[in-house]
């Protein structure tokens, strides 16, 4: 560990392909392409080579702390040191763009974004509605939705399909839709308009444009909700704020907006990964078929070895923080990479390799600390449920392309593949 | 051994009750409500595992040789 704390203002960018030099370690721009999923990018082992964090360029021009290390990774998130909130100079990804930037000011902000007290309070408001017991309950629901899409994938005369369309997408569409109160008629407005939220590509006019769309749609909903109760999240947080007087319009359509694209991508791009993670390692996948009691830890391997949100977990240092021998300066940004930490040879042995059997829980697929995903519990148990229903009631499913054909998300925020296609 | 737990910083993410339920509960509000504060045998061990797992530093381990 090299690096001390002068962090050089991001200028031009260095155009240097001469290998690593001025402090760094490598002069990639992050975030790298990840490109197939069953490799990480060479840049992640470069730095982890070298140290468990490294200073990294940005393709926004700035630069940040890069955490590859396991233990760190923990420690950082943990550490409340460290902001979430996007509207901080310096936070990792965001757009330099004044336009932007201005925009960013002026939204709201939802938890994921919140700091301190202000995060807390906001977090326990809304966990009562994601315990594992209210989970559990859902599985009879989540059950009927996966069978029905599974029944119409089989009465498909052609036996193939986009797994993506057939399944990934509309079955944890449908289930927080479900949750959040969203009548049916409108959950093809929504996967219309969150997949380009999450792709780092989209222009930023047409990200704003969604955005805003996004929002007066769920504004309009929610004032529907003050009318007219109904049996769902929004109307229980309704209720319950208007009960203790602090019913706030703006913050209800924020975390609405929130819980749909967090609960939506993500889950969906995980049953596409995982379907291709099983496929690829048949005797493994056996197993399972055999003893559904082997698909909890299954499900906790795959999280690990895709961890398919990566550089989400991103911060902002409010003060100056040691770690080990390398000072983090109060501004700096801090990227603590999922993928790396879950890679991390010291805690996972043989990390590059799948092991359905591994059992081990304490990976970051879903962060640490306080941010740490809300509704984990529902996306370990609508992975639960695809992957058994799937493999039982289509025992012969396969892909019906090579790997190098399938279009994988290399330069989405949250990793995952366009297409699927399957056989059976 | 006993085991506590700082209701004020829990974070009801639900990997303490996913370890063991016969030890970890929630309340409705998804804070953490324990069972039992001296688990036994293969429940003290994954105890131990739901301490290191808990993602807020909520649940702690107290040593208490004389009850082992
Ligand atoms: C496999 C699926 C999922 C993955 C990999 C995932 C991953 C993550 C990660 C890494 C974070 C932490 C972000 C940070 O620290 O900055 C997070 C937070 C969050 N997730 Fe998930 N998530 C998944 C599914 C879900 C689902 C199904 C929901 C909702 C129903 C959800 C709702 C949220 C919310 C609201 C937060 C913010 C929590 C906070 O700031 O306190 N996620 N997720
Ligand atoms: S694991 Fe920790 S944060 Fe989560 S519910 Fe249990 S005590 Fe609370």
């Amino acid at each position: 560990m090299t690096e001390t704390a002068s962090i050089t203002t991001a200028g031009a960018s260095s155009t240097a392909t001469s290998g690593p030099g001025s402090g760094e370690v490598t002069d990639a721009e992050f975030p790298v392409e990840r490109g197939c999923p069953f490799s990480t990018p060479a840049e992640y082992e470069q730095i982890r080579e070298h140290a468990p964090l490294a200073k990294v360029r940005l393709t926004t021009g700035r630069e940040a702390w890069w955490i590859a290390g396991h233990e760190l990774a923990r420690a950082v998130l943990a550490d409340r040191r460290f902001s979430s909130d996007r509207r901080r100079d310096n936070f990792p990804f965001v757009s330099t763009d004044p336009e932007t930037r201005k925009q960013l000011q002026d939204q709201p902000i939802s938890m994921l974004g919140m700091d301190g007290a202000e995060h807390a309070q906001a977090r326990r408001a809304l966990m009562g509605e994601f315990t594992v017991r209210r989970m559990a309950g859902l599985r009879p629901r989540i059950q009927q939705i996966v069978d029905q899409h599974i029944d119409e994938m089989l009465s498909s005369e052609q036996r193939s399909a986009d797994l993506v369309e057939a399944l990934s997408l509309p079955v944890p569409s449908l289930v927080i839709c479900e949750l959040l109160g969203v009548p049916y008629a409108d959950h093809d407005f929504f996967q219309a308009h969150t997949g380009p939220l999450v792709r780092h590509n989209t222009p930023s006019q047409v990200r704003v444009r969604i955005q805003e769309e996004l929002n007066t749609y769920l504004g309009g909903l929610i004032d529907r909700k003050v009318a007219d109760p109904t049996d769902d999240l929004l109307s229980r947080q309704i209720a319950k704020q208007r009960a203790a007087g602090t019913f706030d319009r703006t913050s209800m359509v924020s975390m609405a907006f929130l819980l749909l694209i967090a609960g939506h991508e993500t889950t969906a791009n995980m049953i596409s990964l995982g379907v291709v993670g099983l496929l690829q390692h048949p005797d493994q996948l056996a197993k399972i078929k055999e003893d559904p009691e082997k698909t909890p830890p299954a499900v906790e391997e795959l999280l690990r070895y895709f961890s398919i949100t990566d550089t989400v977990t991103a911060r902002v240092a409010t003060e100056d923080v040691q770690l080990g021998d390398t000072t983090i300066n109060a501004g700096d940004g801090v990227v603590i990479s999922g993928l790396a930490a879950d890679h991390d040879p010291t805690v996972f042995t043989d990390p590059t390799r799948i092991d359905l059997e591994r059992g081990a829980r304490h990976h970051v697929a879903f962060g640490f600390g306080p941010h740490q995903c809300i509704g984990q519990t529902l996306a370990r148990l609508e992975l639960q449920i695809v992957f058994d229903t799937l493999f039982r009631r289509i025992p012969t499913l396969r892909l019906a392309a090579p790997l190098d054909d399938i279009p994988f998300k290399s330069d989405a925020i949250i990793y995952g593949a366009e297409e699927l296609p399957v056989a059976w | 051994m006993r085991i506590e737990a700082n209701t004020d910083v829990c974070i009801g993410a639900g990997q303490c009750v996913l370890t063991d339920p016969t030890v970890f509960d929630q309340h409705d509000d998804g804070i953490v409500m324990l069972v039992t504060k001296h688990p036994e045998g293969e429940a003290a061990q994954r105890a131990r595992d739901a301490v290191q797992l808990c993602p807020s530093g909520a649940l702690s381990l107290i040593e208490e040789p004389s009850e082992v």
